[in-house]
């Protein structure tokens, strides 16, 4: 026990052996000022550390947002009582939970399960989606390598950027003469341009010093793309892929409140006709859990191609 | 090439480089002519901003010369190429792969025609080995310490089996005891190898540690060659030994003169 030793692994035993014996015998060993606080400060610095490794997070993260819910639903509830027509927070539920107890049913082909009306937004959103990376990843590649193709691109893309997905909606059903292939068009629309424009700026941004590399171990085209701009421009495509499935998220609301069918934006529109007010909060409710399950999806696969 | 192509393996020809700014042209250098034997190591040495740079971007083919001509075993100098391969000072390795991969692009360029996957990993390999990294294969740069980066960055130019090995100030961002670590054993490996050699630097001691002769660069703009030293210090040299040695203080304080006294950089 009173071994003083300056070796590292006998030093962490001695402290060791020192909180073991310690309940039996008094400590009399001279040990180093290290170990001795180790061993005997470590009980009640534990005890403290512990109560602010659970409480302290309770207090920074989890009641500030518990808080803002409970603060959203008393404005609700007041603005609900004092407004006709428009239910509160308790009525809501209710009929979330009626809703919810049966999503799957096919009445007909215009009265179905909440669930299968998800779902057909989610299908929508997910063929537009790939669509465009399809198109757009490998255009932004493009634009971004050469400077001539990005200043041919960079009119068009500036003109029909800013321009709101759904007007392009007309267009899809005169070419495509139908409503499900014109509402994918317009996710196609909404999300081409964030993902061209991010990858493009990726790969223009690829430091001098890599292309350097690449030019002094004369790297064919081919190992330039898959072994330099590849991976360096993931991050900046995956917040292009990010962006792009929020907008197009957003935009199929809209686009299915005008092209009818099947959808959770259909949905809010049938039940605006049957002024089924409880239903329409339900689904700007469910609109933004699915965005934002989506949005933290793709968070999750950013950070598995990220290489920092 | 009428005199032995040894003699000038690298051969500068009133090369002039003038580069096209938005605040107009601006001459970096003007008439440099050097000639390099085979196996000599050269050291550039100059302020900041004299162009020293540039004159190796030139040799690696990463720039071309507004005048003149530039050789390398007797043929021009157009693009880059894997017999002149280069370590730049920020090392330069690919974030995303492995040390052994960083080396294993250099070397699969380069012999990928001839052998066979084994063989180019057993090159990898013995790169890496001969800076000493052995161990540190399967790690990523941002795992590594900036001298050992450096060491990968050296192990790929050494791994395409270069004949001229370009360094742009290859320990300018590493620490001094590291630097001197790395000094030596470049040293060595260079003596082993036999190959080439090119280096820019900013720090004496190393250029005269180092070099078979020291280019001494005037201030730019319209830089140009002001004196070349020839340091004639025995091989094999030892750092220790060297700081008592005559002629190495000699060498050392002529290197000084000439930055400090004659080519003095006003201070910016």
């Amino acid at each position: 026990m009173s071994v003083v030793s300056f070796n590292k692994e006998k030093m962490i035993q001695t402290s060791e052996s020192a909180v073991q014996a310690a309940p039996a015998q008094p400590v009399v060993a001279v040990v180093i000022p290290l170990s001795t606080t180790a061993a005997v400060a470590t009980p009640s610095l534990q005890r403290r550390s512990a109560w602010a490794a659970t409480t302290k997070p309770v207090f920074e993260w989890l009641l500030p947002p518990v808080i803002g819910l409970l603060v959203f639903g008393a404005i609700w509830a007041t603005v609900a009582a004092l407004t006709q027509g428009l239910p509160g927070p308790v009525k809501t539920w209710q009929s979330a939970v009626e809703l919810f107890s049966d999503p799957f049913y096919i009445n007909n082909p215009n009265d179905m399960g909440i669930g299968w009306n998800i779902l057909s937004s989610l299908k929508r959103v997910a063929t537009g989606f790939a669509l465009a990376a399809i198109v757009g990843i490998p255009m932004g590649f493009v634009i971004g390598r050469y400077a001539f193709m990005s200043r041919m691109a960079a009119p068009i893309i500036s003109l029909l950027k800013p321009v709101s997905p759904l007007a392009w909606l007309p267009i899809g059903l005169l070419v495509f003469k139908a409503a499900d292939p014109a509402a994918i068009w317009v996710i196609f629309i909404t999300a081409v341009w964030p993902m061209i424009i991010n990858t493009a700026v990726g790969v223009s941004k690829v430091p001098q010093d890599y292309m350097n590399v690449a030019k002094v171990l004369n790297l064919s085209e081919w190992k330039v793309v898959t072994k330099i701009l590849l991976p360096y421009v993931m991050p900046y495509m995956m917040t292009g892929v990010r962006l792009s499935i929020g907008a197009a998220w957003l935009v199929i609301v809209a686009a299915e409140m005008l092209t009818g069918g099947v959808g959770i934006g259909f949905w809010v529109w049938d039940e605006w006709n049957n002024l089924n007010v409880e239903h329409i909060i339900i689904a700007i409710f469910i609109v933004g859990i699915v965005g934002l399950l989506l949005e933290q999806l793709l968070v999750l696969a950013a950070k598995r191609y990220s290489y920092e | 090439m009428t005199t032995a192509l040894q003699d000038r393996y690298v051969l500068i020809e009133n090369v002039n480089m003038t580069f096209q700014t938005k605040k107009g042209s601006f001459q970096a250098l003007k008439d440099i002519n050097l000639d390099i034997r085979e196996g000599e190591f050269i050291s550039i040495i100059g302020h900041s901003g004299c162009g020293k740079s540039t004159v190796l971007n030139l040799i690696a083919g990463l720039l071309q010369p507004t005048d003149g001509y530039l050789f390398c075993a007797g043929r021009e100098i157009a693009k880059p190429g894997p017999e002149r391969a280069v370590v730049f000072q920020n090392h330069s390795l690919l974030p995303w792969l492995t040390c052994f991969e960083n080396v294993y692009l250099a070397v699969e360029r380069v012999f990928a025609d001839t052998e066979s996957k084994m063989q180019l990993a057993e090159r990898t390999s013995a790169a890496l080995g001969l800076v000493g990294l052995s161990h540190a294969m399967e790690k990523r740069p941002n795992e590594i310490s900036g001298g050992m980066k450096q060491r990968v960055g050296i192990a790929r130019a050494l791994s395409m089996e270069p004949k001229v090995l370009l360094l742009d100030e290859p320990f300018g961002a590493l620490d001094a005891l590291t630097r001197a670590g790395l000094q030596d054993e470049l040293m060595n490996i260079m003596a082993r190898s036999g190959c080439t050699a090119v280096m820019v630097t900013h720090d004496v001691d190393e250029a005269v540690l180092l070099s078979d002769r020291i280019v001494m660069m005037t201030n730019g703009p319209a830089a140009t060659i002001g004196e070349i030293l020839e340091v004639d210090l025995p091989r094999p040299r030892h750092r220790l030994e060297l700081v008592e040695d005559a002629a190495y203080t000699h060498l050392r304080s002529e290197v000084l003169k000439f930055l400090y006294e004659r080519h003095a950089k006003k201070a910016a």
